[in-house]
């Protein structure tokens, strides 16, 4: 890749500059939209203001909620690849769980996650069941359909190679299959954790009362819509750390695969 | 007294009367027709033919990827059900495990037939030796030539002691310098163990310089047209593709491959 250097910056910049002149310049009716200094502001007080004291009920409550919305993340996007791996591997591998399950994930899978908001909270009520259940459930579709699709691709000769080395239907499976789906495993992964972070807002802006989802509503209802743009650049923050986690964790596990690339 | 019977010798490889039918694109194709051939213990036997002559079914056929439409395949007394290391294969593409390091993919056979470590570690050691692949045990298959890929393709099959090699173009898709290289070091290697060989190719010199016995079959459906003894001596290194006697017979060879030709033209 060539060095970038500073050039990266430059378009950011410009959507600032342009933001900061919309809001100044008044191009947009006054009053709707903060500048980006204020948003900069009420963000600094929201994650580092003292708690309670303060004249804004945010202050200082930035890192609970950034830690509930995380932790919905986190447990809802563990269960959806716990689930969608192993399945994901079965049905890629195996003709009758492949006939049994995927016509029911393939009709399924249009149905958009927010559509199944009334059914989530009618289930589980206002509860945290029900943020898990719509962040699993949106992590789970490309989690599940990429191992299934990285099982199938699994190249016919190196099946053949492992068999013809003595392989039974487990190893072929462990040392063979799994690995060679890993990559694909891992595309599912970070799409998955893209929805699961779409999905912990939209939960939490109806299903739960924590969390920066519900920040994000309850300063809309309250008229701040500085908190609102400050939450939003905190969701894409921790959306984009958490994409980077993966890439670092597959890095981690797949250097053969590097290897190939640069090879 | 009256001779005793002797057994008749075990086989290493056999296929009688072997057909081979496949559907592609919903029509019926032949790949190979009334197919008669058998490999003898410590053979080295070639089969030679034009690409799409139905060579590597043959061979898929002995390995035990593919099933005869009629007739049967046998390979060391008995009949062929799957595949099974007594009958390893190496393939034109290495199809090595890219996730694994070299010594990884040597030791996948063993490691699955739960062969204890100290059995096979000196013989991975010997073959790394053997192959010239010391020094990279720990290198992943990407970071290898494609003749050094090969190599290891080899020992990884030559470790589960197999009783047949089934070798299908291995050298195919090599460049010539590195195709004599690997030409020498698979003499090496039979000369030290007389390995029973099944090594399909297009190459006519490739097979009368590896071979004991060169088949030469048809274009599809493929059949076997003669099967020629190579009686050259042993052990064999490069400089005999320049001898009398090897030219003699790969005229022979190419005067057959010029007849079956002709014949396929006139069809």
């Amino acid at each position: 890749m060539p060095r970038r250097g500073p050039w990266f910056a430059l378009l950011p910049l410009a959507l600032l500059l342009l933001w900061h002149a919309a809001v100044t310049r008044q191009w947009v009716a006054p009053g709707i939209i903060p500048a980006p200094a204020q948003v900069a502001a009420s963000w600094s007080t929201w994650i580092v203001g003292p708690p309670g004291k303060s004249l804004s009920p945010y202050s200082g409550t930035w890192l609970a909620n950034v830690l509930h919305s995380s932790r919905r993340v986190c447990e809802g996007f563990l269960i959806a690849a716990g689930v969608g791996i192993p399945l994901g591997l079965m049905i890629g591998w195996n003709r009758l769980a492949s006939t049994l399950v995927d016509p029911s994930i393939q009709l399924l899978r249009p149905v958009p996650i927010t559509a199944w908001l009334p059914f989530s909270i009618a289930v589980f009520g206002i509860y945290d069941a029900g943020a898990l259940f719509l962040i699993g459930l949106g992590a789970f579709y490309p989690i599940v359909v990429n191992t299934t699709h990285g099982v199938r691709d699994t190249n016919l000769l190196l099946l053949r190679a492992a068999r013809m080395l003595g392989a039974g239907e487990t190893t072929i499976l462990r040392k063979v299959v799994f690995p060679s789906a890993l990559p694909s495993i891992f595309t599912g992964l970070r799409l998955g954790v893209g929805v699961a972070w779409t999905a912990v807002i939209v939960a939490e802006m109806i299903a739960v009362k924590s969390g920066l989802g519900y920040v994000l509503w309850d300063a809309y209802y309250v008229g701040r819509m500085d908190i609102c743009v400050a939450t939003m650049f905190s969701v894409g923050l921790l959306g984009f750390v958490s994409d980077r986690i993966i890439l670092g964790a597959g890095h981690l596990f797949l250097r053969w695969r590097v290897l190939e690339a640069h090879g | 007294m009256a001779e005793r019977p002797r057994a008749a010798p075990r086989l290493a490889a056999e296929l009688r009367d072997v057909w081979k039918e496949f559907v592609k694109g919903g029509r019926r194709v032949e790949a190979v027709r009334a197919i008669d051939f058998a490999v003898a213990p410590n053979e080295f036997a070639a089969i030679l033919g034009p690409s799409g002559c139905g060579k590597s079914t043959l061979l898929n056929m002995v390995a035990g990827f593919d099933r005869p439409t009629r007739g049967q395949v046998w390979a060391n007394g008995a009949p062929v059900e799957g595949p099974d290391p007594s009958r390893a294969v190496v393939f034109q593409e290495p199809a090595l495990f890219p996730w694994y390091t070299v010594l990884d993919n040597i030791t996948f056979g063993p490691k699955t037939r739960r062969v204890p470590p100290e059995v096979y570690r000196p013989r991975v050691d010997a073959l790394l030796a053997q192959v010239g692949l010391e020094g990279f045990a720990s290198h992943y298959p990407a970071e290898l030539s494609g003749g050094m890929k090969q190599r290891v393709g080899i020992a990884r099959v030559l470790v589960m002691e197999p009783e047949v090699l089934l070798m299908d173009e291995p050298f195919g898709s090599l460049d010539a310098q590195t195709r004599l290289v690997m030409q020498e070091l698979l003499l090496d290697v039979w000369e030290r163990r007389h390995q029973t060989v099944l090594f399909v190719t297009h190459d006519v010199e490739e097979a009368l310089l590896l071979a004991d016995s060169v088949s030469v079959m048809t274009a599809r459906p493929g059949r076997i047209k003669k099967r020629i003894t190579v009686e050259l001596p042993r052990p064999r290194a490069l400089d005999l593709t320049t001898s009398p006697l090897f030219n003699e017979l790969k005229r022979e060879v190419l005067a057959l491959i010029r007849e079956e030709r002709l014949r396929a033209a006139a069809e």
